[in-house]
């Protein structure tokens, strides 16, 4: 159904870090879960309309005008490292 | 004091109009229950007096237990995750800020399955709520705080939310009120978002009266979410008495022994009553129906696993230690703050999503969607309602399912083809059962759904059901 390689690569994808215990348990519980979803896979659903809303609305608008927002130090109070009004971050490359 | 405990919010907040009852008083009664949870079923409490100027309008004094999902402004919000622990949101929820403006204040945060991921409660980074009616079962999820803090005497009333089942399954496995309206009648902005085409705001309660209240106060469109439009000519107190010239349906597909038989029971027990007062029982097919549990189980992941993406240690929550580079930063995040359900969730939803099987599966599922939709309006078309029970089974032992997660999903048979389909559900309890392994008797609830916006009319006949059925058990409050 889905097989080790597949959850490394959707983990990578997802950004999660599993641990080798959780790897050997989700390629088995997530096979499980797709064996019962796969059902779907099956029915013959050509030429159906897919619903990505239930509720009939389109294009709903609002005046272009501006308002106040979140004041950048009310938005910045709950990072974990603010910095200078900016959130601060690890290097994207540790030895750079 | 005791006594003070024992109305409903419509009494008290008559009282309360009425100079009977001061405010501040009824207020500090239920502090005062509420700092006696023994049910795990808070995670934060208002301790501290509450401003009772400005609080008239029909809720006015009424206390309310907030699901920890909704945003409160400086006070914590964890969504049941260990990510956001410590989180106090900048801004407060469009459902809470009604509830505010209706009079009403909050009394406290429960506690839920993580991001709302769950059908017991048990998915919580902060620990399972126990059943009031027997602590050693789960009390449903994911809304299982505010149902328990409901059932067993800590609040007068909450506010829930459900994607597929997550108000009323808790509702019905702890005895008591819980709607799900239409997708669109309540705001979800600020309600921490799971799957943002199905979750809905809803509110638990003792009664059908004290939910149409609540919900009055609840629905409407808001600026800030642009999917809600509100219920047009809003909701009042229902009064009907009798059921003459409505129709029930059953759905056909319904197999009689998927639920335990102590439910089976119930049912049928529920269904001639409902002919008692007149109204008509017949059969319905919803023949889709059956595939509901595998179409949601790709949306809902699906849409998770994309709305969970934010929580990444940049700008609010936690941030992990171990960070050499920004992809470890995240990684690591993540890897430490989201609970095993949230990951077998995310994990789904972005394998359902990644390039090659999208269209097997997320376009598929919404396919499905269109057809299970169509089902409901087919039925409406031959009757007023559709019922089923809430839930298959009695409440459950507490760790009797975690281990298998599939069997958990399947609690959520009755509930997700609702869900899918946009449209209300009430789930009212309507007798006790014993469980299939024997032992005390347990809540069941009754489920009635009904179009989109005709949440009058469902209010209306749960009211008349209600009255008819007499639901009087209380949980015992044993030493557990």
């Amino acid at each position: 159904m889905i097989d080790r390689d597949q959850v490394l690569h959707v983990a990578r994808l997802a950004r999660l870090r599993l641990s080798e215990d959780e790897v050997e348990r989700m390629t088995g519980e997530l096979s499980g879960i797709l064996e019962h979803v796969d059902r779907i896979g099956r029915l013959d659903l050509e030429g159906v309309e897919p619903t990505s809303h239930v509720v009939a609305l389109e294009n709903v608008l609002r005046a272009d005008q501006p308002r106040p927002s979140l004041a950048p130090e009310v938005a910045l109070e709950q990072a974990p490292e603010p910095l200078d009004g900016a959130f601060r971050v690890p290097s994207p490359q540790a030895d750079a | 004091m005791a006594e003070l405990l024992e109305l409903t919010v419509a009494e008290a907040a008559a009282r309360i109009a009425a100079t009977e009852l001061s405010a501040e008083e009824y207020f500090a009664a239920w502090q005062a229950a509420a700092a006696g949870d023994q049910l795990n079923a808070y995670l934060y409490r208002v301790e501290h007096p509450v401003d009772h100027q400005a609080m008239d309008g029909p809720l006015g004094g009424i206390p309310v237990a907030v699901k920890d999902i909704f945003c409160t402004e400086g006070s914590p919000t964890t969504a049941g995750s260990r990510i956001l622990e410590g989180y106090r949101p900048p801004y407060t929820a469009t459902a809470v800020r009604r509830l505010d403006a209706a009079g009403a204040r909050v009394l406290g945060k429960t506690n839920m399955d993580e991001f709302a991921m769950g059908s017991s409660n048990e998915n919580s980074a902060y620990g399972p709520v126990l059943n009031p009616w027997d602590r050693g079962r789960v009390p449903g999820g994911s809304s299982g705080g505010s149902a328990a803090a409901v059932a067993g005497g800590l609040a007068p009333c909450a506010i829930g939310t459900d994607t597929g089942g997550s108000i009323r399954q808790p509702a019905s496995l702890c005895g008591i009120v819980g709607l799900k309206p239409t997708y669109g009648a309540i705001s979800r902005y600020g309600m921490i978002a799971f799957a943002s085409s199905l979750d809905q705001c809803g509110p638990l309660t003792r009664d059908v009266t004290d939910a149409a209240l609540m919900l009055a106060a609840l629905e409407g469109r808001d600026p800030c979410d642009s999917t809600s439009v509100g219920i047009e000519g809003g909701i009042v107190t229902p009064s009907r008495e009798d059921l003459k010239g409505l129709r029930f349906g059953v759905p056909g597909e319904l197999a009689r022994d998927s639920f335990e038989p102590g439910v089976r029971a119930v049912f049928e027990a529920t269904l001639a009553r409902i002919e008692e007062l007149g109204g008509e029982v017949a059969e319905v097919a919803l023949p889709s129906a059956e595939h509901g549990i595998s179409a949601y189980y790709v949306i809902a992941p699906a849409e998770a696993s994309s709305n969970l993406a934010r929580y990444d240690g940049v700008r609010y929550g936690m941030r992990s230690e171990q960070a050499a580079d920004l992809l470890e930063m995240y990684e690591s995040t993540r890897a430490e703050g989201f609970g095993v359900e949230v990951k077998r969730r995310i994990m789904l939803g972005t394998y359902a999503l990644s390039s090659g099987y999208y269209d097997a599966y997320y376009g598929q599922a919404q396919k499905v969607r269109t057809k299970i939709a169509e089902d409901f309006s087919t039925a409406f078309g031959a009757v007023d309602f559709v019922v089923t029970p809430t839930s298959p089974s009695v409440a459950f032992g507490l760790g009797e399912k975690t281990d298998d997660p599939l069997s958990m999903y399947l609690n959520d048979f009755f509930t997700v083809p609702m869900s899918l389909a946009g449209i209300p559900a009430i789930s009212i309890p309507a007798g006790l059962a014993a469980p299939e392994g024997g032992g005390a008797e347990l809540p069941v609830g009754f489920q009635i759904a009904a179009p989109a916006f005709a949440e009058q009319k469902l209010l209306e006949a749960a009211y008349a059901l209600e009255r008819a059925v007499g639901f009087a058990a209380r949980p015992g409050g044993g030493d557990g």
